[in-house]
């Protein structure tokens, strides 16, 4: 305990907690300012809970994992803060849902560190684990629960209980595909051949990596969801690319996802018509074209600057006809440019950055394959799932319906992203602690 | 392992460095483009939430406002006027589709407010949204009134009355007229109106041949130049032949040798061609220059909806160096056309000592808080002549009216110095065919010795003559300014 009292990263985190406070009280301030005719004074409220949880959780860290990195801890509070005071201000009670999944996904996440202290033991179920990764993944088409949202499937609905289990089935593949290179990774780099100037891996082992790739073809003809395939296979590729540390099979990848891509953009009417949306806007600027549109013009409307905390339109004035449809999912990054600016958007990309770095950190100083894999996969995943929805929204790849990494309104993301921050703990701690000895 | 990691976490910097640049695009440097897409309705929904600022008469009559509807974050302002039509010229009008006119665009910056970044992050704190600042107007709504049922009596027109030494228009009356609140319902019927054209502002769109009124621009440039004296005398004999086409007086009256208070009193017209033709084209044109003629007025209007006043050939104002027939352009003829606002000018210029000041409808600028944060600061335009030539010219223009052609505009008790003019205008299709077909005129200013006052005043396609038509607006107009500045 005395150790836990002095941990020097601890200190770190706990400083690194106060801008992020003074940041959340200035952003809810902000928004209670502009909109205190419509919105109760509870808002200040909010702002002094969800700092006690993040204290509390703090606490929790220095008495758990005392050693593990000081920065991610905030700067995922900061992304957290970040999206609550977004989602508040399009709607108070949006914010509360928020809230409440917020301390649910900080109590998973310290069930999470509680049980999996040995995450090791996860490779010894990887098998299970990718099992029950695609049957999440596949969960949305099961008749009776699954749901169809905007022509793709991506909801469970279990009860009383609705989730998007792609979420978690994201957390599962990398467990598995860590595991699974891990063991693996030699074979691979060794028995490589070169066929035509090009290397290729062994024939024995790939069947497990087309299987991958066939897995993604699969959620694109099944869950007709482009982005969360591209999420996974790219992340899938990453891993590829560190286990092996052959590029040649990050190209051939890549190639055998865009042909499938392309062929499935031709026959699946939901994935072709994502990809002409993206190409031709313009075609139906009132119908499907619409919100790809209104997410660029609200951009153009934040300019340098934004027009300040609760100043954008959401809706139509007067009305509940959405001007920018989805603001607190899909599209919340187009409000954060449009309400601040350019370089809000800067703030925000950088923060997903500097998390992604953290978590190459802590894989850079893990000490097994596993634990490397692990964290490299999770960062990976993570950063790559920011760019799929901001890349969406900007019109740099074909917009889907992908949940920004805990600022978008949605439980499943929260949870699940919080889940994923405690493995990354979990692998920094112990590779912290094995550093200083 | 760890090479690889590092050169992934490159590959990821890059990404986002791509999410940037695509986030700038479509944020800064497509920003313009993007605001003015048909598909993009953010810019209409934004201007209707800003509250305008109020348009404010002399006496602080409310000419324009704005009212809210809904509430809330739905919350939206539209544009009222409360006096209905007479002041849709030259207030105009400013709404969210139909767009903006006049007085409302010109000065819409202030009307919407400042935006500075600075500005804005201090109301985002307060949280007030954006206001827009009130301007106070210099015209006088007992005599806008005064000048707009004058009109209505007379036919269609136009009235500018202008203070002399401050350039302030107190007066800017345009029949017929429309009301800027029918603008949202009726402004393509009100387009379509090619006969009463009520959209036009006649006293700053209408180009009218200014007959004899221009008489006193070409005295002043004799007067100016040294060429005469009040003294000269020369015969005007009638008929005159001018460019192989005899050229005429009233009664065809043949006069002997008359000095320039006799002609202008009698408005002899060959009396003035002759001057024309020693003036010059060059020389005459250059007065016209310095009174304002052949460039846009420096009034707060839109550029677009103040027309030049000058020679006219198929719509293209001519030089001094284009084939004109001068002596008919003296007396005011030829393809002459000026507006009412122009003429007000030369009065206001004789009037205020040869000077000219730029005209001006605003007055001041009143911010949210009731702070006057600018007030109209009189500028000289130009010094068309100098203040002994303006004393001769004040004294012929009196004689006008005491003993000449435009005795309905005396005053009691007061000395009007002013000009009438009568434009014969055959063949005018704007008139509809008919008998009605004179440009009746009349400028001026009062008292001749202290002026407060100058007017000009036309009506188009009327039977009858300047100072039938013209006169009794002007004297009825300066009567209601004389008595609000005395009393």
């Amino acid at each position: 305990m005395m150790s836990a009292l002095r941990s020097p990263a601890r200190n770190r985190e706990l400083l690194a907690l106060i801008p992020v406070a003074l940041l959340l009280s200035a952003g809810f301030a902000a928004v209670f300012a502009q909109e205190n005719a419509r919105l109760g004074n509870l808002s200040l409220v909010y702002g002094a809970y969800f700092l006690a949880v993040c204290l509390a959780t703090h606490v929790y860290l220095r008495m758990r994992l005392p050693d593990a990195d000081p920065y991610l801890f905030p700067l995922v509070a900061l992304l957290t803060a970040f999206g609550l005071v977004m989602v508040y201000r399009i709607d108070e009670s949006l914010a509360r849902d928020q809230a409440n999944w917020f301390v649910l996904g900080l109590v998973l996440f310290a069930l999470t560190i509680h049980f999996l202290r040995d995450y090791d033991v996860l490779e010894r179920y990887r098998y299970t684990i990718a099992g029950a990764g695609l049957l999440l993944l596949l969960a949305p088409r099961l008749p009776g629960i699954g749901q169809q949202v905007n022509g793709a499937y991506l909801g469970v609905k279990l009860g009383p209980l609705a989730f998007q289990p792609a979420e978690f089935s994201k957390i599962c593949l990398v467990v598995f595909l860590a595991s699974y290179l891990r063991e693996h990774r030699e074979v691979l780099i060794v028995g490589a051949r070169r066929v035509l100037g090009v290397t290729l891996p062994p024939l024995k082992h790939l069947g497990p990596l087309l299987v991958v790739w066939g897995a993604s073809m699969l959620m694109l003809v099944f869950i007709r969801d482009l982005g969360s395939s591209l999420m996974f296979f790219a992340a899938f590729l990453a891993l590829l690319y560190v286990a092996t540390g052959r590029f040649s099979f990050v190209v051939i990848g890549m190639a055998l996802f865009l042909l499938g891509a392309w062929f499935f953009a031709s026959t699946v009417p939901h994935v072709h018509d994502r990809v002409e949306i993206w190409l031709n806007p313009y075609n139906e600027p009132a119908g499907n074209g619409y919100q790809i549109l209104q997410s660029i013009f609200a951009q153009a409307d934040g300019g340098l600057f934004g027009k300040g905390l609760g100043q954008a339109l959401v809706d139509f004035p007067g009305t509940h006809r959405a001007l920018l449809p989805a603001a607190q999912t899909d599209t919340i990054y187009s409000l954060i440019v449009n309400e601040l600016g350019l370089f809000g958007a800067c703030g925000v990309i950088l923060t997903y950055l500097l998390v992604a770095a953290r978590g190459f950190k802590i894989a850079l100083l893990a000490d097994d394959g596993f634990s490397k894999l692990l964290a490299t996969g999770l960062t990976a995943v993570f950063a790559i799932q920011a760019f799929v929805i901001v890349g969406g929204v900007t019109r740099v790849i074909p917009l889907t319906g992908v949940t920004l990494p805990f600022v978008s309104y949605g439980g499943s993301s929260i949870v699940a992203n919080f889940v994923l921050l405690a493995l990354l703990l979990l692998i920094s701690d112990r590779a912290r602690r094995e550093a200083a000895l | 392992m760890n090479r690889q990691i590092v050169k992934l976490f490159g590959l990821i910097v890059v990404l986002f460095a791509v999410l940037i640049g695509f986030t700038s695009y479509w944020a800064v440097f497509d920003a313009n483009a993007l605001k003015g897409k048909e598909a993009n309705a953010r810019p209409l929904l934004e201007q209707q939430q800003i509250r305008r600022g109020r348009i404010l008469a002399a006496d602080g009559t409310v000419l324009a406002k704005s009212v809210a509807k809904g509430h809330g974050s739905g919350r939206r302002y539209v544009r009222r006027y409360p006096q209905g039509s007479l002041y849709g010229h030259p207030i105009g009008y400013s709404f969210v589709r139909q767009g903006d006119s006049e007085f409302e665009k010109f000065h819409n910056d202030e009307l919407v407010g400042s935006e500075s970044e600075f500005g804005s992050i201090l109301e985002q704190l307060s949280g007030r949204n954006q206001e827009g600042d009130d301007i106070v107007t210099n015209i006088d709504p007992a005599a806008q009134q005064v000048a707009m049922s004058s009109l209505q009596e007379q036919g269609f027109g136009a009235v500018v009355a202008i203070e002399p030494a401050s350039g302030r228009v107190e007066v800017l009356a345009s029949n017929p007229p429309y009301d800027p609140n029918r603008v949202p319902y009726e402004l393509e019927k009100l387009n379509l109106n090619s006969f009463e054209t009520p959209l036009l502002d006649r006293a700053t769109q209408g180009l009218y041949p200014p007959g004899s009124t221009f008489k006193v621009v070409t005295a002043a440039a004799g007067l100016d130049s040294g060429l005469i004296t009040p003294q000269t005398a020369f015969a005007a004999p009638s008929p005159l032949e001018v460019e192989t086409q005899p050229l005429e007086n009233d009664f065809n009256q043949s006069f002997p040798p008359i000095a320039l208070d006799t002609a202008l009193t009698n408005s002899v017209n060959t009396w003035f061609a002759q001057l024309g033709q020693k003036l010059g084209q060059g020389t005459l044109f250059e007065y016209m220059d310095r009174f304002g003629f052949n460039s846009t007025p420096a009034i707060d209007l839109p550029s677009d909806q103040v027309y030049k006043s000058g020679v006219y050939d198929e719509g293209e104002l001519l030089g001094p160096g284009d084939p004109v027939d001068i002596a008919r352009v003296a007396m005011g003829q030829e393809r002459l056309a000026v507006t009412p606002l122009q003429m007000a000018e030369v009065a206001a210029a004789v009037a205020n000592g040869g000077k000219l000041i730029k005209p001006q409808i605003w007055s001041r600028v009143i911010d949210p808080d009731g702070r006057v944060t600018k007030r109209l600061d009189p500028s000289e335009y130009s010094r068309p002549i100098d203040g002994q030539t303006a004393e001769e010219l004040t004294t012929a223009m009196q004689g006008v009216v005491s003993e000449g052609t435009g005795a309905n505009a005396a005053i009691p008790g007061v000395q009007v110095a002013g000009k009438t003019g009568t434009a014969e205008t055959p063949g005018n299709e704007s008139c509809g065919g008919g008998e009605a077909e004179n440009q009746a005129w009349f400028i001026g200013f009062a008292p001749a010795q202290d002026p407060q006052v100058a007017i000009a005043a036309t009506v188009e396609c009327t039977e009858r003559f300047g100072n039938d038509a013209a006169a009794p607006i002007f004297k009825a107009v300066a009567e209601q300014i004389l008595e609000n500045e005395g009393s």
